[in-house]
Protein backbone atom coordinates (compact mmCIF):
# COMPACT_ATOMS: atom_id res chain seq x y z
CA UNK A 1 0.00 0.00 0.00
CA UNK A 2 1.35 3.13 -1.30
CA UNK A 3 -0.52 6.54 -0.14
CA UNK A 4 0.78 9.57 -2.41
CA UNK A 5 1.76 12.45 -0.11
CA UNK A 6 4.77 14.54 -0.22
CA UNK A 7 6.50 16.08 3.12
CA UNK A 8 6.85 19.43 3.58
CA UNK A 9 9.52 22.00 1.61
CA UNK A 10 9.79 18.70 -0.89
CA UNK A 11 8.64 21.12 -4.19
CA UNK A 12 12.04 22.96 -3.29
CA UNK A 13 14.12 19.70 -4.70
CA UNK A 14 11.72 20.36 -7.45
CA UNK A 15 13.73 23.11 -9.60
CA UNK A 16 11.17 24.10 -12.29
CA UNK A 17 14.00 26.79 -13.95
CA UNK A 18 14.75 23.77 -16.52
CA UNK A 19 11.47 24.55 -17.93
CA UNK A 20 12.24 27.66 -19.40
CA UNK A 21 12.69 28.84 -22.78
CA UNK A 22 13.12 32.65 -22.37
CA UNK A 23 15.01 34.22 -19.34
CA UNK A 24 14.76 37.46 -17.92
CA UNK A 25 17.83 39.69 -17.59
CA UNK A 26 17.52 42.40 -15.24
CA UNK A 27 18.74 45.63 -15.96
CA UNK A 28 20.28 46.95 -12.31
CA UNK A 29 21.28 50.52 -14.43
CA UNK A 30 17.34 51.01 -15.03
CA UNK A 31 15.43 49.45 -11.79
CA UNK A 32 14.25 51.78 -9.56
CA UNK A 33 12.79 49.29 -7.04
CA UNK A 34 9.71 50.01 -7.24
CA UNK A 35 8.61 46.19 -6.82
CA UNK A 36 5.81 45.88 -9.50
CA UNK A 37 7.50 42.42 -10.93
CA UNK A 38 8.19 41.05 -7.82
CA UNK A 39 4.37 41.45 -6.82
CA UNK A 40 3.35 40.33 -10.16
CA UNK A 41 5.73 37.03 -10.36
CA UNK A 42 3.44 33.97 -10.36
CA UNK A 43 6.45 32.04 -8.97
CA UNK A 44 7.23 34.24 -6.22
CA UNK A 45 10.76 34.16 -6.86
CA UNK A 46 11.83 37.44 -7.70
CA UNK A 47 13.08 39.60 -4.53
CA UNK A 48 15.39 42.16 -3.75
CA UNK A 49 12.94 44.73 -3.64
CA UNK A 50 12.23 45.43 0.16
CA UNK A 51 8.52 47.02 0.03
CA UNK A 52 8.70 47.79 3.74
CA UNK A 53 11.71 50.65 3.15
CA UNK A 54 11.92 53.50 1.60
CA UNK A 55 13.01 53.21 -2.07
CA UNK A 56 16.47 54.60 -1.22
CA UNK A 57 17.20 51.87 0.72
CA UNK A 58 15.85 49.13 -1.34
CA UNK A 59 18.08 46.66 -3.33
CA UNK A 60 17.30 46.13 -6.98
CA UNK A 61 14.93 43.31 -7.93
CA UNK A 62 16.64 39.81 -8.74
CA UNK A 63 14.80 36.36 -9.87
CA UNK A 64 15.87 33.06 -8.35
CA UNK A 65 16.78 31.64 -11.93
CA UNK A 66 16.60 27.56 -10.05
CA UNK A 67 12.37 28.10 -10.28
CA UNK A 68 11.50 31.10 -12.75
CA UNK A 69 9.89 29.19 -15.40
CA UNK A 70 10.22 32.62 -17.94
CA UNK A 71 6.54 33.47 -18.17
CA UNK A 72 7.67 36.97 -19.09
CA UNK A 73 5.48 39.18 -17.06
CA UNK A 74 8.06 40.80 -14.96
CA UNK A 75 9.63 42.16 -18.17
CA UNK A 76 5.71 43.09 -18.86
CA UNK A 77 5.22 45.15 -16.07
CA UNK A 78 8.14 46.99 -15.94
CA UNK A 79 7.50 50.80 -16.49
CA UNK A 80 11.31 51.05 -16.77
CA UNK A 81 12.43 48.57 -19.43
CA UNK A 82 14.54 47.24 -17.04
CA UNK A 83 13.97 43.77 -17.47
CA UNK A 84 14.69 42.41 -21.22
CA UNK A 85 13.52 38.78 -22.02
CA UNK A 86 16.39 37.08 -24.17
CA UNK A 87 16.47 33.32 -25.73
CA UNK A 88 17.55 30.99 -23.42
CA UNK A 89 20.83 28.78 -24.98
CA UNK A 90 21.06 25.44 -24.89
CA UNK B 1 -30.03 -5.35 19.04
CA UNK B 2 -33.66 -3.56 18.41
CA UNK B 3 -36.00 -4.86 16.09
CA UNK B 4 -37.71 -2.31 14.27
CA UNK B 5 -40.54 -1.89 11.56
CA UNK B 6 -39.46 1.20 9.47
CA UNK B 7 -38.30 2.14 5.57
CA UNK B 8 -35.41 0.47 4.53
CA UNK B 9 -33.13 3.88 4.07
CA UNK B 10 -34.37 4.84 7.98
CA UNK B 11 -33.07 1.75 9.19
CA UNK B 12 -29.64 2.14 7.20
CA UNK B 13 -28.99 5.21 8.26
CA UNK B 14 -29.32 4.55 12.09
CA UNK B 15 -26.95 1.76 11.10
CA UNK B 16 -24.29 4.01 8.85
CA UNK B 17 -25.42 6.70 12.68
CA UNK B 18 -24.18 3.76 14.96
CA UNK B 19 -20.48 3.34 13.23
CA UNK B 20 -20.18 6.74 14.89
CA UNK B 21 -19.05 8.92 11.63
CA UNK B 22 -17.43 12.34 12.54
CA UNK B 23 -18.24 14.06 9.37
CA UNK B 24 -21.64 13.32 6.89
CA UNK B 25 -21.68 15.14 4.03
CA UNK B 26 -24.97 14.71 1.78
CA UNK B 27 -27.04 16.11 -0.82
CA UNK B 28 -30.14 14.29 -0.92
CA UNK B 29 -31.22 12.67 -4.73
CA UNK B 30 -33.80 10.40 -5.09
CA UNK B 31 -33.94 7.31 -4.39
CA UNK B 32 -31.11 7.59 -1.25
CA UNK B 33 -32.45 11.09 -0.47
CA UNK B 34 -34.46 9.20 2.79
CA UNK B 35 -30.77 8.19 3.96
CA UNK B 36 -29.20 11.64 3.77
CA UNK B 37 -33.07 12.92 5.83
CA UNK B 38 -32.27 10.19 8.28
CA UNK B 39 -28.61 11.04 8.88
CA UNK B 40 -29.27 14.80 8.85
CA UNK B 41 -32.00 13.71 11.51
CA UNK B 42 -29.52 12.24 13.77
CA UNK B 43 -27.51 15.09 13.53
CA UNK B 44 -30.45 17.17 14.25
CA UNK B 45 -31.05 15.43 17.22
CA UNK B 46 -27.49 15.59 18.29
CA UNK B 47 -26.56 12.48 17.72
CA UNK B 48 -23.59 12.77 14.71
CA UNK B 49 -20.91 15.44 15.14
CA UNK B 50 -20.79 16.98 11.73
CA UNK B 51 -23.52 16.95 9.27
CA UNK B 52 -21.97 19.23 6.14
CA UNK B 53 -25.42 20.44 3.66
CA UNK B 54 -23.48 20.67 0.22
CA UNK B 55 -24.68 22.80 -2.60
CA UNK B 56 -24.02 19.49 -4.70
CA UNK B 57 -22.95 16.21 -4.98
CA UNK B 58 -19.00 17.24 -6.20
CA UNK B 59 -19.13 19.15 -2.95
CA UNK B 60 -19.99 16.14 -0.64
CA UNK B 61 -17.72 13.75 -1.64
CA UNK B 62 -14.97 16.54 -1.65
CA UNK B 63 -15.99 17.52 1.67
CA UNK B 64 -15.46 13.66 2.80
CA UNK B 65 -12.44 13.05 1.10
CA UNK B 66 -11.36 16.10 2.96
CA UNK B 67 -12.56 14.71 6.61
CA UNK B 68 -10.92 11.39 5.93
CA UNK B 69 -7.56 13.10 4.99
CA UNK B 70 -7.59 14.82 8.41
CA UNK B 71 -8.79 11.84 10.15
CA UNK B 72 -12.22 11.33 10.62
CA UNK B 73 -14.28 8.77 9.64
CA UNK B 74 -16.68 9.99 6.64
CA UNK B 75 -19.53 9.02 4.90
CA UNK B 76 -21.98 10.19 2.24
CA UNK B 77 -25.30 8.99 0.33
CA UNK B 78 -26.19 9.25 -2.94
CA UNK B 79 -27.38 8.00 -6.69
CA UNK B 80 -27.57 7.97 -9.95
CA UNK B 81 -26.93 11.82 -11.22
CA UNK B 82 -25.59 12.63 -7.77
CA UNK B 83 -22.90 9.94 -8.69
CA UNK B 84 -22.08 10.51 -11.99
CA UNK B 85 -21.42 14.24 -10.76
CA UNK B 86 -18.97 13.01 -8.23
CA UNK B 87 -17.23 11.04 -10.92
CA UNK B 88 -13.84 12.92 -11.01
CA UNK B 89 -13.74 12.73 -7.15
CA UNK B 90 -14.53 9.06 -6.92
CA UNK B 91 -11.13 8.00 -8.95
CA UNK B 92 -9.39 11.20 -6.85
CA UNK B 93 -10.56 9.47 -3.07
CA UNK B 94 -8.97 5.65 -4.69
CA UNK B 95 -6.09 7.51 -5.74
CA UNK B 96 -5.64 9.12 -2.59
CA UNK B 97 -6.18 6.06 -0.58
CA UNK B 98 -8.80 7.75 1.86
CA UNK B 99 -11.53 4.78 3.52
CA UNK B 100 -14.57 6.97 2.80
CA UNK B 101 -18.21 5.48 2.39
CA UNK B 102 -21.11 5.77 0.54
CA UNK B 103 -24.36 4.39 0.65
CA UNK B 104 -25.73 3.81 -2.95
CA UNK B 105 -29.80 4.00 -3.95
CA UNK B 106 -28.95 2.46 -7.37
CA UNK B 107 -30.81 4.47 -10.00
CA UNK B 108 -31.33 4.69 -13.77
CA UNK B 109 -28.52 7.38 -15.18
CA UNK B 110 -30.69 10.42 -17.99
CA UNK B 111 -31.49 10.71 -20.59
CA UNK B 112 -34.55 9.72 -20.63
CA UNK B 113 -34.91 11.16 -17.32
CA UNK B 114 -35.99 8.17 -14.73
CA UNK B 115 -35.80 7.82 -11.11
CA UNK B 116 -36.51 4.65 -10.88
CA UNK B 117 -33.95 1.20 -10.20
CA UNK B 118 -30.92 -0.44 -11.83
CA UNK B 119 -26.88 -0.60 -11.20
CA UNK B 120 -25.35 1.62 -13.82
CA UNK B 121 -25.40 4.67 -11.83
CA UNK B 122 -22.34 2.20 -9.58
CA UNK B 123 -21.51 -0.21 -12.76
CA UNK B 124 -20.22 3.65 -14.34
CA UNK B 125 -17.74 3.39 -11.22
CA UNK B 126 -16.46 0.45 -11.13
CA UNK B 127 -13.02 0.73 -12.80
CA UNK B 128 -12.13 3.48 -10.04
CA UNK B 129 -10.59 1.12 -7.85
CA UNK B 130 -13.49 1.23 -4.95
CA UNK B 131 -14.65 -1.60 -3.43
CA UNK B 132 -18.64 -2.20 -4.51
CA UNK B 133 -21.17 -4.84 -2.37
CA UNK B 134 -24.44 -5.04 -4.00
CA UNK B 135 -26.93 -6.09 -0.93
CA UNK B 136 -29.72 -8.47 -1.69
CA UNK B 137 -32.04 -6.61 0.51
CA UNK B 138 -32.36 -3.62 2.92
CA UNK B 139 -31.14 -5.98 6.29
CA UNK B 140 -27.67 -7.23 4.30
CA UNK B 141 -27.49 -3.25 3.70
CA UNK B 142 -27.85 -2.67 7.49
CA UNK B 143 -25.21 -5.48 8.13
CA UNK B 144 -22.95 -3.74 5.18
CA UNK B 145 -22.34 -0.66 6.65
CA UNK B 146 -20.38 -1.48 9.19
CA UNK B 147 -18.85 -4.36 7.32
CA UNK B 148 -17.86 -1.23 4.88
CA UNK B 149 -16.02 0.75 7.31
CA UNK B 150 -14.31 -2.31 8.58
CA UNK B 151 -12.79 -2.92 5.04
CA UNK B 152 -12.49 0.37 4.50
CA UNK B 153 -10.15 1.40 6.74
CA UNK B 154 -8.27 -1.97 6.81
CA UNK B 155 -7.16 -1.89 2.55
CA UNK B 156 -7.25 1.93 3.12
CA UNK B 157 -9.83 2.06 -0.52
CA UNK B 158 -13.15 3.78 -0.54
CA UNK B 159 -15.97 1.66 -0.47
CA UNK B 160 -19.45 1.92 -1.72
CA UNK B 161 -22.22 -0.14 -0.70
CA UNK B 162 -25.08 -0.63 -3.06
CA UNK B 163 -28.95 -0.84 -2.40
CA UNK B 164 -31.38 -0.99 -5.06
CA UNK B 165 -33.23 2.25 -5.28
CA UNK B 166 -37.13 2.00 -4.15
CA UNK B 167 -36.95 -1.77 -4.41
CA UNK B 168 -34.74 -1.59 -1.37
CA UNK B 169 -34.73 2.17 0.06
CA UNK B 170 -38.40 2.56 0.27
CA UNK B 171 -39.62 -0.85 1.39
CA UNK B 172 -40.88 -1.08 5.21
CA UNK B 173 -39.83 -4.38 6.94
CA UNK B 174 -39.37 -5.55 10.20
CA UNK B 175 -35.42 -5.15 10.30
CA UNK B 176 -32.74 -5.45 13.44
CA UNK B 177 -30.81 -3.11 13.15
CA UNK B 178 -27.60 -3.74 15.90
CA UNK B 179 -26.61 -0.88 18.69
CA UNK B 180 -23.22 1.66 18.68
CA UNK B 181 -22.23 -0.27 21.76
CA UNK B 182 -22.31 -3.75 19.83
CA UNK B 183 -21.04 -2.02 16.92
CA UNK B 184 -18.06 -0.43 18.82
CA UNK B 185 -16.76 -3.64 19.63
CA UNK B 186 -16.54 -5.19 15.85
CA UNK B 187 -15.27 -2.19 14.42
CA UNK B 188 -12.34 -0.21 16.08
CA UNK B 189 -11.81 3.54 15.97
CA UNK B 190 -10.24 5.07 12.73
CA UNK B 191 -6.98 5.85 13.09
CA UNK B 192 -4.87 6.55 10.01
CA UNK B 193 -1.24 6.01 10.24
CA UNK B 194 -0.52 9.26 7.71
CA UNK B 195 -2.93 11.89 7.94
CA UNK B 196 -3.22 16.35 7.72
CA UNK B 197 -2.12 17.34 10.72
CA UNK B 198 -0.06 20.23 11.45
CA UNK B 199 2.33 18.94 14.06
CA UNK B 200 3.37 16.50 10.88
CA UNK B 201 2.43 18.52 7.66
CA UNK B 202 2.57 16.76 4.61
CA UNK B 203 0.59 16.80 1.09
CA UNK B 204 -1.83 14.35 0.00
CA UNK B 205 -2.99 13.26 -2.96
CA UNK B 206 -0.07 15.80 -4.50
CA UNK B 207 1.07 15.40 -8.05
CA UNK B 208 2.91 12.07 -9.96
CA UNK B 209 5.51 12.73 -13.34
CA UNK B 210 4.70 9.84 -15.99
CA UNK B 211 7.69 8.17 -14.14
CA UNK B 212 5.81 6.92 -11.00
CA UNK B 213 1.57 7.93 -11.98
CA UNK B 214 1.57 3.97 -13.30
CA UNK B 215 2.91 2.71 -10.08
CA UNK B 216 0.37 4.17 -8.02
CA UNK B 217 -2.57 3.21 -10.41
CA UNK B 218 -0.81 -0.94 -10.38
CA UNK B 219 -0.57 -0.52 -6.40
CA UNK B 220 -4.37 0.65 -6.14
CA UNK B 221 -4.98 -2.47 -8.45
CA UNK B 222 -3.20 -4.85 -7.00
CA UNK B 223 -4.71 -4.24 -3.42
CA UNK B 224 -8.37 -4.13 -4.49
CA UNK B 225 -7.52 -7.57 -5.94
CA UNK B 226 -5.83 -8.80 -2.67
CA UNK B 227 -8.97 -7.17 -0.86
CA UNK B 228 -11.34 -10.23 -1.67
CA UNK B 229 -9.56 -11.71 1.45
CA UNK B 230 -10.70 -8.90 3.83
CA UNK B 231 -14.17 -8.52 2.49
CA UNK B 232 -14.53 -12.29 3.15
CA UNK B 233 -12.50 -11.79 6.35
CA UNK B 234 -14.61 -8.80 7.84
CA UNK B 235 -17.98 -10.63 6.74
CA UNK B 236 -17.62 -13.60 8.41
CA UNK B 237 -16.52 -11.92 11.64
CA UNK B 238 -19.40 -9.58 11.23
CA UNK B 239 -21.13 -13.01 11.40
CA UNK B 240 -19.50 -14.90 14.25
CA UNK B 241 -20.24 -11.46 16.18
CA UNK B 242 -24.10 -10.59 15.04
CA UNK B 243 -25.57 -14.25 13.44
CA UNK B 244 -26.19 -12.87 10.01
CA UNK B 245 -24.22 -14.34 7.65
CA UNK B 246 -24.61 -13.87 2.88
CA UNK B 247 -23.04 -16.28 1.44
CA UNK B 248 -19.47 -16.66 1.70
CA UNK B 249 -19.70 -12.60 2.04
CA UNK B 250 -18.20 -13.06 -1.85
CA UNK B 251 -20.46 -14.80 -3.41
CA UNK B 252 -23.84 -16.85 -2.55
CA UNK B 253 -25.31 -19.91 -3.67
CA UNK B 254 -28.72 -20.94 -3.82
CA UNK B 255 -29.27 -24.33 -4.42
CA UNK B 256 -26.48 -24.48 -6.35
CA UNK B 257 -25.06 -28.27 -5.30
CA UNK B 258 -26.98 -30.27 -8.53
CA UNK B 259 -28.06 -27.23 -10.27
CA UNK B 260 -27.09 -27.82 -14.09
CA UNK B 261 -28.79 -24.58 -15.16
CA UNK B 262 -27.69 -21.72 -13.08
CA UNK B 263 -28.60 -17.73 -13.04
CA UNK B 264 -25.75 -15.48 -12.15
CA UNK B 265 -26.97 -12.28 -10.98
CA UNK B 266 -27.18 -9.34 -8.34
CA UNK B 267 -28.67 -7.14 -5.65
CA UNK B 268 -32.61 -7.36 -4.93
CA UNK B 269 -33.43 -9.16 -8.10
CA UNK B 270 -32.48 -12.47 -6.59
CA UNK B 271 -35.61 -12.57 -4.26
CA UNK B 272 -37.20 -12.71 -7.34
CA UNK B 273 -35.41 -15.44 -8.55
CA UNK B 274 -34.30 -17.47 -5.87
CA UNK B 275 -38.40 -17.66 -5.81
CA UNK B 276 -38.56 -18.94 -9.55
CA UNK B 277 -35.99 -21.85 -8.76
CA UNK B 278 -38.54 -23.29 -5.62
CA UNK B 279 -41.03 -22.95 -8.04
CA UNK B 280 -38.85 -24.89 -10.91
CA UNK B 281 -37.31 -27.48 -8.51
CA UNK B 282 -41.07 -28.42 -8.06
CA UNK B 283 -41.27 -29.30 -11.37
CA UNK B 284 -37.85 -31.27 -11.19
CA UNK B 285 -35.97 -28.71 -13.04
CA UNK B 286 -31.92 -28.58 -11.72
CA UNK B 287 -32.15 -25.07 -11.61
CA UNK B 288 -30.02 -22.48 -9.20
CA UNK B 289 -28.58 -19.22 -8.51
CA UNK B 290 -25.58 -17.70 -7.96
CA UNK B 291 -25.50 -14.36 -6.61
CA UNK B 292 -22.49 -11.71 -6.69
CA UNK B 293 -22.13 -9.67 -3.53
CA UNK B 294 -18.46 -8.42 -4.02
CA UNK B 295 -18.34 -6.78 -7.38
CA UNK B 296 -15.21 -4.87 -7.05
CA UNK B 297 -12.87 -6.87 -5.67
CA UNK B 298 -14.85 -9.58 -8.44
CA UNK B 299 -14.05 -13.26 -7.33
CA UNK B 300 -13.39 -14.79 -10.47
CA UNK B 301 -12.11 -18.02 -8.83
CA UNK B 302 -15.04 -18.59 -6.64
CA UNK B 303 -17.53 -17.49 -9.48
CA UNK B 304 -15.84 -20.39 -12.14
CA UNK B 305 -15.44 -22.63 -9.32
CA UNK B 306 -19.54 -22.29 -8.32
CA UNK B 307 -20.26 -23.05 -12.09
CA UNK B 308 -17.50 -25.10 -12.93
CA UNK B 309 -20.62 -28.46 -12.97
CA UNK B 310 -23.16 -26.07 -14.88
CA UNK B 311 -24.33 -27.06 -18.24
CA UNK B 312 -25.58 -24.02 -19.23
CA UNK B 313 -25.45 -20.48 -17.21
CA UNK B 314 -27.28 -16.87 -18.18
CA UNK B 315 -26.28 -13.40 -16.53
CA UNK B 316 -29.00 -11.47 -15.28
CA UNK B 317 -27.57 -7.67 -14.87
CA UNK B 318 -29.43 -4.58 -14.80
CA UNK B 319 -26.44 -2.50 -16.26
CA UNK B 320 -25.39 -2.56 -19.86
CA UNK B 321 -22.49 -1.47 -21.96
CA UNK B 322 -23.95 0.35 -24.91
CA UNK B 323 -22.17 -1.07 -28.41
CA UNK B 324 -20.28 -3.75 -26.28
CA UNK B 325 -20.82 -6.80 -24.00
CA UNK B 326 -22.68 -6.41 -20.66
CA UNK B 327 -20.38 -5.53 -17.43
CA UNK B 328 -21.21 -8.18 -15.56
CA UNK B 329 -21.61 -10.74 -18.38
CA UNK B 330 -18.01 -9.87 -19.17
CA UNK B 331 -17.01 -10.64 -15.41
CA UNK B 332 -18.45 -13.80 -15.60
CA UNK B 333 -17.03 -14.85 -18.64
CA UNK B 334 -13.57 -13.66 -17.48
CA UNK B 335 -13.75 -15.79 -14.89
CA UNK B 336 -13.06 -18.90 -17.19
CA UNK B 337 -9.68 -17.62 -19.03
CA UNK B 338 -7.63 -20.01 -17.31
CA UNK B 339 -10.31 -22.81 -17.05
CA UNK B 340 -10.17 -25.52 -20.24
CA UNK B 341 -14.12 -26.24 -19.92
CA UNK B 342 -17.00 -24.08 -19.38
CA UNK B 343 -20.45 -23.96 -19.70
CA UNK B 344 -22.30 -21.95 -22.16
CA UNK B 345 -22.66 -18.41 -21.20
CA UNK B 346 -25.67 -16.15 -22.42
CA UNK B 347 -26.44 -12.72 -21.64
CA UNK B 348 -29.65 -10.83 -20.46
CA UNK B 349 -30.48 -7.12 -19.84
CA UNK B 350 -33.13 -6.47 -18.14
CA UNK B 351 -35.03 -4.00 -14.98
CA UNK B 352 -33.90 -0.79 -16.64
CA UNK B 353 -34.83 2.18 -15.46
CA UNK B 354 -37.46 0.31 -12.64
CA UNK B 355 -38.73 -2.06 -15.18
CA UNK B 356 -40.05 -5.04 -13.12
CA UNK B 357 -38.21 -8.19 -12.95
CA UNK B 358 -41.25 -10.52 -11.90
CA UNK B 359 -40.88 -14.32 -10.54
CA UNK B 360 -42.59 -15.00 -14.08
CA UNK B 361 -39.97 -13.26 -15.72
CA UNK B 362 -37.63 -15.36 -14.00
CA UNK B 363 -39.12 -18.45 -14.33
CA UNK B 364 -39.03 -17.30 -18.12
CA UNK B 365 -35.24 -16.74 -18.04
CA UNK B 366 -34.59 -20.19 -16.06
CA UNK B 367 -36.50 -21.86 -18.81
CA UNK B 368 -34.99 -20.11 -21.82
CA UNK B 369 -31.27 -21.07 -20.04
CA UNK B 370 -32.18 -24.67 -19.75
CA UNK B 371 -32.81 -25.32 -23.38
CA UNK B 372 -28.78 -25.01 -23.40
CA UNK B 373 -28.35 -22.96 -26.08
CA UNK B 374 -26.46 -19.62 -26.14
CA UNK B 375 -28.28 -16.26 -26.49
CA UNK B 376 -27.96 -12.81 -25.98
CA UNK B 377 -31.30 -10.38 -25.01
CA UNK B 378 -32.68 -7.67 -23.33
CA UNK B 379 -35.78 -9.56 -21.28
Amino acid sequence: MIIPHAKVGSSLKNKTGGWRSQKPIFNPELCKKCGLCQLHCPENCISGVEMDKKVEERSVAKTDYDFCKGCGICAKVCPFGAIKMVEEEK
Amino acid sequence: MVKKTVEGSFAIAEAIKNCEPDVVACYPITSSSHIAEGLAQFYADGEIKEYIRTEQEFSSISAIVGASAAGSRAVSATSSQGLALMHEVVYAAAGMRVPIVMAIGNRALSAPLNIWDDWQDSIAERDSGWIQIYCENAQEAIDTAPQAFKIAEKVMLPVMFCIDGFYITHSVETFEVPGMEEIRKFLPKFNPKLKLDPKNPVSLGVYAMPTHYQMFREDVHRDAAASLKVVKQVHDQYGKTFGRTYGDGLVEGYKLKDARFILVSMASVCGNIKEAVDALRQKGMKVGLLRIRSYRPFPYGQVAKALAKAKAVAVLEKSYNLGGKHPLYSDVIGSFVDEKKRPVISSIVGGLGGKDVTVRDCEGMLKKLAKGKHFEVWW
